[in-house]
């Protein structure tokens, strides 16, 4: 009962910190959640996080709240999901009321602005740090199918600007057909 | 219908509509919040806009909650950002449950093993949306390659080498990047 306690109010306390540095959109969370659940207190692993990662992101609405509830699932089970995914919005919804009262003075703020200016060059380096070992993690299969999915689904969304869920649709698609042509091919 | 009722429901639906995140869902709440409800003016969306990209926490969440508080108060911004999770981390929670059952069936595995890779494909595809912004100021930079930022460049690459060498905190990667951007651009 008191170790669930205190895995309850690190899961609360954890995610209320992850979600108020959640600048630059919420791919943030992702090495957020690395750096405290897998680096940290090895409650998963890297694969796994990738697992979560891609659940998080096949699935409607944001990622970042979506990978909170399932890293608080995977720790302490629906008790703990729902835990992460309030400490995901209370910081927003609460800055957001006070900020709200006085927005036109925010938006104008240009300390802010540089502030926020400078973090953007932060998370892109995040990014790309986080990509590095993700890419890294799925090469080290040597799988030629889910290495070129990679070059494949990028270029689908970031060049074409195809719809994400099409994308993912035809990913599972084309996963099920290769199950098939293996398994036709030793028989 | 009573307001707050009616905004978790109109949250619900865009929560339930916004696969991938990020900037895509912004017109689907325009549409719902600006032009069928008819809740707040094409002006002050922009700048909710630029208020949830100013504070911490997802867009979507962010935008919600603003447009809730607008609408219906405390209560408004609570039932907003309610719908907008609960269909995502209900099927999340749902999906992962079932990865996680069927482990041993190849076909599951399989699928999974392939979304891993297409979702690494498409967080590379935000990850250069970010890049782009955050060196250009835009993301479609064709019109002007020269307009590229060298004191974003040169933060880009300090935290990057300090991520990698001594696997930084990514907080104090946002601090330090912050503070350099007090420092540069003010």
């Amino acid at each position: 009962m008191k170790q669930n306690l205190k895995r309850y109010l690190w899961l609360l306390t954890t995610n209320l910190f992850i979600s108020a540095f959640t600048f630059g959109g919420g791919y943030i969370v992702v090495p957020m959640v690395r750096r405290f659940f897998v680096m940290k207190k090895q409650y998963f692993t890297e694969e796994e996080l990738i697992n979560m990662a891609a659940v998080a992101q096949s699935t409607p609405g944001a990622i970042a709240v979506n990978l909170s509830a399932l890293a608080g699932y995977r720790v302490a089970g629906i008790a703990g999901a729902l835990i992460s995914c309030s400490a995901a919005v209370i910081p927003p919804l609460v800055i957001l009321t006070f900020v709200s009262a006085f927005y036109k003075i925010v938006v104008s703020n240009t300390i802010l602005a540089a502030v926020l200016k400078g973090m953007e060059a932060g998370v892109a380096a995040l990014m790309v740090d986080l990509i590095t070992d993700m890419c890294a993690l799925i090469l080290k299969k040597k799988s030629f199918f889910l290495s070129a999915m990679i070059p494949l689904s990028f270029t689908a969304n970031f060049i074409f600007g195809i719809n994400v869920a099409l994308i993912l649709f035809v990913c599972c698609l084309l996963c099920i057909l290769q199950v098939f042509y293996k398994k036709g091919k030793e028989q | 219908m009573n307001v707050i009722w009616k905004l978790f429901i109109v949250f619900l639906k865009i929560g339930l509509l916004s696969i991938g995140g990020g900037y895509a869902i912004i017109p689907l709440i325009q549409e719902q919040v600006v032009e069928k409800n008819g809740w707040i003016s094409e002006k002050i969306f922009t700048d909710i806009i630029t208020i949830s990209q100013m504070t911490p926490g997802p867009l979507a969440v962010n935008t919600s909650t603003f447009v809730g508080l607008q609408v219906g108060g405390a209560a408004g911004a609570l039932a907003a950002t309610v719908g907008c999770i609960l269909c995502g981390t209900v099927i999340s929670l749902t999906l992962y449950h079932f990865f996680q059952t069927h482990q041993k069936s190849v076909y599951v595995s399989e699928v999974l093993n392939g979304l891993k890779s297409a979702s690494l494909g498409l967080i590379i595809s935000a990850a250069f949306t970010i890049i782009l912004l955050a060196l250009y100021g835009t993301s479609k930079p064709e019109s002007d390659f020269l307009s590229l930022n060298r004191t974003a460049l040169l933060i880009f690459f300090t935290m990057l080498f300090v991520l990698r060498k001594w696997k930084l905190n990514p907080v104090a990667v946002m601090f330090l990047s912050g503070i350099a951007g007090f420092v540069f651009y003010r």
